[in-house]
């Protein structure tokens, strides 16, 4: 009995100190265990889909298309992330900057283009994307950069909607609503991806999210990132510490920006086709939601969110209607749940913010802010300063 | 325990120092969009001294040092620092030059720890200098190094001020703009915080002082000026000020 509940004692503590070995030496090497840690997952995940009930769902080339679709929704939530995590910067129009990246590659790389007519190779159209999407956050920074809060959102939420309307209406130059077709495949050293095999695509988009999380991590540590997490806190006091919060922020809006560049054009490039329609408010809106519900400025928590969102929405929903079917459950079998996809995702929301407002996967900062350490603070004898109490009387 | 956070006697000094004009605001005007806030402040500061702005809510303390460290942009009038003309200068840059600025209301950065709000205050400053800095820092508050790793809205209003000056401080000012480091706090702290400022003006670091707590403020300052609706309406030396009426009976209660 008791040598028994010693060993359940010594247990986690065993655990924990090798937990916190494992993290110091995944902190010192961060890159390194991002890419081993990609690699594990980018392997597990096809393995564990041949496995029920996940094979009865799908196939298993199914998921691994699926997964790379899920891969661009985890590019853009990194992206978004940079700019409502790290800075702190409301964005609701961000799905313009996925667009811009998607045209840009149509515009380079399809035959049905009405004004010209290129091939330019994916690869290097994957950059170029980039940098127009981070030009076009620049354009959009710079006349926000006085507003904060609703403000902003309001303006960003602005310019969400009027870059699909001009890609809409500009047919002359982007065949308005039929959308630009035909856009070609990337090819690598002469292989030509296709259609018909996701894994190239899958692969290739494991490497460029691993690629990115590590800039991103770079940048969080940076002066730039310390900069971001000073205006985010506080932006007077910010300038005041010698914060250029002018070129922070705009910094913020197109390297931001930049990431859903990269995921505009693979989605072009692996849709072969690209039209206003597919840059919705409810992109940004789906977006927004990965980032919040994973833990706002956690890179790996948003990730993780970005993921389970989409796979959620685009597998688990379509399964729900066939099990309720089967199982033959009155009421919940005439419930198209992919129609109440926003529905749950607003349920979701609301249920997080009430229960767990800091995401899945919080930054240690976010816990912070939410969860005060009262038990934690040691008053000085004097007590605290009424100016500090939130009960503060003018 | 460092000397510093014992309180020391406040009695001011009868010299000022007759260092360099430091700093120099020449008829200054600011506005808040059509709001005339400072309407012609001249001011000087010389090197070494702390001098103190004091006068009633809206006078334009706040807005004068706002004006001095970029913040704000002067309209019309001329704010000068050793020599050169910094009324365009943004605010980061200020700090570079060595123009520090602990804002009001402390504006500590409450989900960083303390640490991390000092790393802040060293944004323009290299690894190593931050390092002695620190040390520095932590000599005028031993309170703020066992408070670490504590996050800073968690601290008690006296110790954000405290954190709130040594961030400022962190950037190695040559002057330090002070906006109301008294208020809220408790007679004793008041009094701790007062003599800490006498310790870093002792240090050799140059204050220009906004206070509320004119008594307080013209017993450590070496000279004053006394604001009202947007216009200096009296200075001279810190005793001065203590035994003119007006003063005595405007902002030290007496009838």
């Amino acid at each position: 009995m008791t040598a028994s509940a010693g060993a359940a004692g010594t247990r986690p503590q065993g655990f924990r100190g090798m937990r916190d070995r494992a993290g110091t030496l995944a902190a010192s090497h961060r890159s390194i265990t991002i890419i081993v840690g990609w690699i594990i997952v980018a392997t597990a995940l096809p393995l564990l889909m041949l496995v029920p009930p996940f094979s009865t769902f799908q196939t298993q080339s199914l998921w691994i298309d699926g997964f790379t679709n899920a891969g661009v929704f985890i590019l853009l939530a990194l992206g978004l992330n940079v700019v409502v995590g790290f800075a702190g910067l409301l964005d609701l129009g961000y799905a313009a900057f996925y667009a811009i990246g998607a045209y840009t590659y149509a515009f380079a790389a399809s035959p049905t283009v009405p004004w010209i007519s290129l091939h330019v190779p994916f690869w290097p159209m994957l950059l170029v994307g980039a940098a127009v999407a981070a030009m076009f956050g620049l354009l959009l920074g710079a006349p926000t950069l006085r507003l904060r809060g609703d403000y902003l959102a309001i303006v960003t939420l602005g310019f969400g909607e009027i870059v699909p309307a001009v890609f809409l209406n500009a047919d002359k130059v982007t065949n308005g609503t039929n959308g630009i077709g035909g856009v070609y495949k990337p090819d690598l050293f002469g292989y030509q991806f296709t259609l018909g095999n996701p894994v190239p695509y899958y692969i290739a988009m494991v490497a460029i999210i691993a690629i990115v999380m590590i800039l991103v991590y770079r940048l969080q540590d940076s002066r730039l990132g310390r900069a971001w997490m000073a205006v985010r806190e506080d932006e007077l006091a910010a300038a005041s510490n010698g914060v250029n919060t002018v070129t922070t922020k705009l910094l913020a809006f197109a390297l931001g920006a930049s990431t859903a560049g990269l995921a505009g054009v693979f989605t072009a490039s692996k849709l072969t086709f690209v039209s206003p329609d597919q840059f919705s408010f409810a992109v940004s809106f789906t977006i927004l939601a990965m980032v919040v519900l994973g833990g706002m400025g956690n890179v790996w928590g948003v990730a993780v969110g970005a993921f389970l969102l989409y796979t959620i929405q685009s597998v688990l929903l379509k399964q729900l209607n066939p099990f309720f079917h089967t199982l033959n459950v009155p009421f919940l079998k005439d419930i198209d749940f992919v129609q109440y996809q926003f529905l749950l995702y607003g349920l979701a929301l609301v249920l997080m913010m009430l229960l767990r407002p800091e995401g899945l996967f919080p930054s240690s900062r976010r816990r912070r802010e939410l969860h005060t350490e009262v038990d934690e603070y040691v008053g000085d004898e004097l007590g605290p300063d009424p100016s500090s109490s939130p009960m503060e009387q003018s | 325990m460092s000397e510093a956070a014992a309180p020391v006697t406040t009695v001011a000094p009868m010299v000022a120092p007759h260092g360099e004009v430091l700093l120099k605001l020449t008829d200054v005007h600011t506005y808040y969009g059509h709001i005339h806030a400072l309407q012609g402040i001249s001011i000087d500061v010389r090197a070494g001294e702390i001098v103190t702005l004091i006068g009633a809510n809206g006078a334009g303390k706040t807005t004068t040092l706002k004006t001095v460290s970029g913040l704000l942009h002067p309209r019309t009038g001329r704010v000068t620092f050793e020599g050169r003309d910094i009324s365009k200068t943004p605010a980061h840059t200020l700090v570079r030059q060595g123009i520090g600025h602990a804002p009001e209301g402390r504006r500590v950065f409450s989900r960083l720890t303390v640490l991390e709000n000092l790393q802040m205050g060293a944004f323009t400053r290299s690894q190593a200098e931050m390092k002695e800095d620190l040390e520095h820092v932590y000599d005028l508050f031993p309170r703020l190094k066992e408070r670490v790793s504590q996050g800073g809205g968690s601290l008690s209003g006296g110790e954000q001020q405290m954190l709130a000056i040594g961030r400022a401080l962190m950037a190695r000012p040559r002057v330090l703009l002070l906006d109301e480091p008294s208020l809220g706090l408790s007679p004793i702290l008041v009094q701790q915080i007062f003599s800490i400022i006498q310790e870093i003006n002792a240090r050799g670091t140059t204050i220009l002082l906004v206070e509320q707590n004119a008594l307080q403020a013209l017993t450590i300052a070496h000279r004053g000026y006394v604001l009202q609706t947007g216009s200096v309406v009296l200075s001279g030396s810190a005793s001065e000020m203590r035994e003119n009426e007006m003063v005595r009976k405007a902002y030290l209660g007496e009838i």
